[in-house]
């Protein structure tokens, strides 16, 4: 997985997400400017960047959630924001978001938000759609009786785990994940990553992942963007990020906290 | 790419149902371009192969677990996926419910021809497989009403009690500030006045005026027929200082302002600020309870005042479009028909109101938990259980005025 170290590479693998002069702009503030991205299959990408620099509203531009002002996104190979309707729900089945917080839906039970996107296949009994509910809720690694719980009862961590479960619902072929791993304790966190990447490679996912953390960077993500000034300043595997000598990046793969990540992922 | 290509059918199935069930017309499902799989089967029973061929995914899974659940389980028997073009954790957990029930009856499914990749999404199914634990069984039939009932009565109990409680709290605070006035809230208190009395003033008003003009309207119409007419200054005058003035006051600030004051307690409750105030020395009871219960104290009579004269008003002007009754004669006869002691008896019951609404307000806010859904329900809870407080209270005025013979 770490043969993608430029956006220009010989034997290309499929790009799945291609962002292309891409431009948002909240009033007068600027946020991305003529930011360029691509997202190989398979792949799990990292995009970070410093408070306020977009990765967000990035995610949530190439997911359909936010218009940008200018600029293109194909996600599996079709336009997302010139796609009509039909197109479009189509390809929403082939992906899956994972917001902050999980985003469930509080009124029904953990099983139930698990089955909504299941609800759209015809034909599918509904005791098998439950028991596939089951089997997602465990294969996001919550405990069975967590099905019949509502979100309110479920800490942080259960919910974003059961975000994840409902994420992954339609097998879809890319998720996206916003900061996965925030506000988890280290215990959690370490867990999450490990579900991701086990998830991913069971599944063949492609993983979008917004994030801060750079314990989750060394330990999930195959490749990572850095956002700043307004757009993708480099991309590459880790390795990559710490021989960038720009002020921001240097900072950041180099600061007291991600010298202890990267201590940490050389002891395993 | 998802694969979309088709296969080949080779349906030699010994199985009608099978059969007929892969063939029905739900199966054209080509609009986008995905195809069913395809169950084969051969051998005997003790020797059975299952062949899967074409994509095995969520929108067929229904149909392949049926025709696969419905296969003699009394044999060891294969299962070759290599016709399988795609497979995903639906389908892997069909083929593992398979091999489950086979398991289970003491038999194996060999499985036979997964390329990798199905390979290890089979192995992450089948440990992922939930275990299946069965909830306490619930309480059924009479127990379980008579269980409801139990606590019902045992919240309501509770309910009045922390009211109570909060009462309490609220005395002490009232006490207190008057022993060590700096803790006193003063600013704090002259905003709630305005928000709880000032500005509700245009719609209690209102609201009183309105009442006034239908019950001249009413009235009216009825003492007509006994050659009565005069008689509906006292009509209007006696229910509205002794019963409407104040009751339907009580309730617009009982909806208006109990609400308010859930909302706010509770989305800092929400928050944790109450929590940040204690940690920091502060008394919420003192800083939210105080100046909006004490607002409302004051408030409410004069509320209810305002409204009376509305209420007067409204009644007045009607009488006189309605009956001709100039406003120098209803004055008159208001004077003298009507004893002072109703308007006391309408006025006295404003503070015990003001205390049922506030106190009622406090509580829900404080109920709040860290989600916004309880600091919905809370707001609804609030609003009504002060108006039912609050004509609760009136009917039990009403009882006791009787018996005083007021």
């Amino acid at each position: 997985m770490h043969d993608s170290t430029d956006n220009t590479i010989q034997d290309s693998p499929e790009v799945v997400i291609s962002v292309r002069g891409l431009r948002n702009q909240f009033g007068t503030h600027v946020v991305h400017e003529d930011l360029h991205l691509d997202v190989y299959r398979g792949e799990i990408l990292g995009v970070v960047g410093g408070s306020g620099t977009g990765k967000s509203v990035l995610l949530r531009t190439i997911a359909g959630l936010q218009k940008p002002a200018a600029g293109q996104v194909d996600v599996l190979g079709v336009d997302v924001l010139t796609a009509d309707e039909e197109t479009r729900s189509a390809l929403e089945a082939r992906w899956g978001v994972m917001f902050q917080d999980g985003a469930l839906f509080s009124s029904l039970t953990v099983r139930e938000n698990v089955e909504v996107p299941m609800r759209a296949i015809e034909g599918l009994d509904p005791d098998i759609r439950a028991a596939l509910a089951d089997l997602r809720i465990s294969m996001a690694g919550l405990p069975f009786l967590a099905g019949d719980k509502y979100p309110s009862e479920l800490s942080g961590g259960m919910r974003k785990r059961a975000g994840l479960a409902r994420a992954l619902a339609l097998d879809p072929e890319i998720v996206f994940l916003d900061e996965p791993t925030a506000g988890l304790d280290p215990i959690g966190a370490s867990a999450f990553d490990a579900l991701i990447v086990r998830l991913s490679r069971a599944m063949g996912l492609t993983v979008f992942l917004v994030t801060h953390d750079l314990d989750t960077l060394h330990a999930v993500c195959d490749r990572i963007a850095v956002l700043a000034e307004r757009k993708v300043l480099v991309s590459g595997t880790m390795q990559d990020m710490l021989k960038v000598d720009h002020p921001w990046v240097h900072e950041y793969f180099h600061g007291p906290r991600a010298r202890a990540a990267l201590d940490a992922a050389a002891a395993e | 790419m998802r694969e979309l290509a088709g296969f080949s059918i080779r349906i030699e199935l010994p199985d009608v149902a099978a059969f007929n069930m892969l063939n029905s017309p739900a199966d054209a499902d080509g609009k986008d371009g995905t195809l069913p799989p395809v169950v084969e089967l051969s051998g005997e029973t003790g020797d059975l192969t299952i062949h899967l061929h074409g994509e095995l995914t969520l929108k067929q899974a229904t149909k392949v677990h049926n025709i696969l659940q419905a296969q003699d389980a009394s044999a060891d028997a294969r299962i070759d996926l290599s016709g399988i073009t795609r497979l995903d954790t639906a389908g892997a957990w069909v083929v593992s419910q398979a091999r489950m029930r086979f398991a289970d009856a003491g038999f194996k499914l060999t499985m036979t021809g997964a390329d990798d990749k199905a390979d290890s999404l089979l192995r992450a199914v089948e440990d992922a497989m939930p275990k299946i634990t069965v909830p306490e069984p619930a309480l059924t039939g009479l127990t379980a009403r008579l269980d409801v009932i139990g606590r019902t009565v045992l919240g309501g109990v509770r309910f009045g009690l922390a009211l109570m409680a909060y009462l309490g709290i609220f005395l002490s605070r009232l006490a207190r500030s008057l022993r060590h006035p700096h803790e006193f809230r003063f600013t704090s208190l002259v905003h709630h006045c305005q928000e709880v009395g000032l500005k509700a003033v245009p719609i209690v008003s209102l609201m009183a005026f309105l009442i006034g003009v239908v019950l001249a309207f009413q009235g009216s119409a009825q003492l007509r027929q006994f050659g009565a007419e005069v008689f509906v200054v006292d009509l209007i005058a006696i229910s509205i200082l002794r019963e409407l003035g104040i009751l339907l006051t009580a309730i617009i600030v009982a909806g208006r302002t109990a609400s308010a004051f859930t909302a706010a307690i509770g989305s800092m409750k929400m928050r944790e600020e109450i929590d940040a105030m204690r940690t920091l020395g502060l008394d919420p009871a003192m800083v939210l309870f105080v100046p909006r219960i004490l607002a409302l104290l004051l408030m409410l009579p004069i509320l209810g005042l305002v409204a009376n004269i509305a209420g007067l008003f409204g009644g007045a002007l009607m009488s006189w479009i309605e009956l001709g009754i100039s406003p120098a004669m209803f004055r008159t006869r208001l004077v003298e028909g009507t004893d002072i002691s109703h308007l006391m008896v309408g006025v006295v019951k404003a503070p015990v109101f003001a205390l049922i609404i506030g106190i009622v307000g406090c509580h829900a806010g404080m109920q709040v938990e860290s989600n916004a859904e309880s600091l919905g329900r809370m707001t609804s809870n609030a609003v009504v259980a002060a108006i039912f407080a609050v004509i609760v209270a009136d009917a039990l005025f009403s009882i006791f005025f009787a018996q005083l013979g007021i």
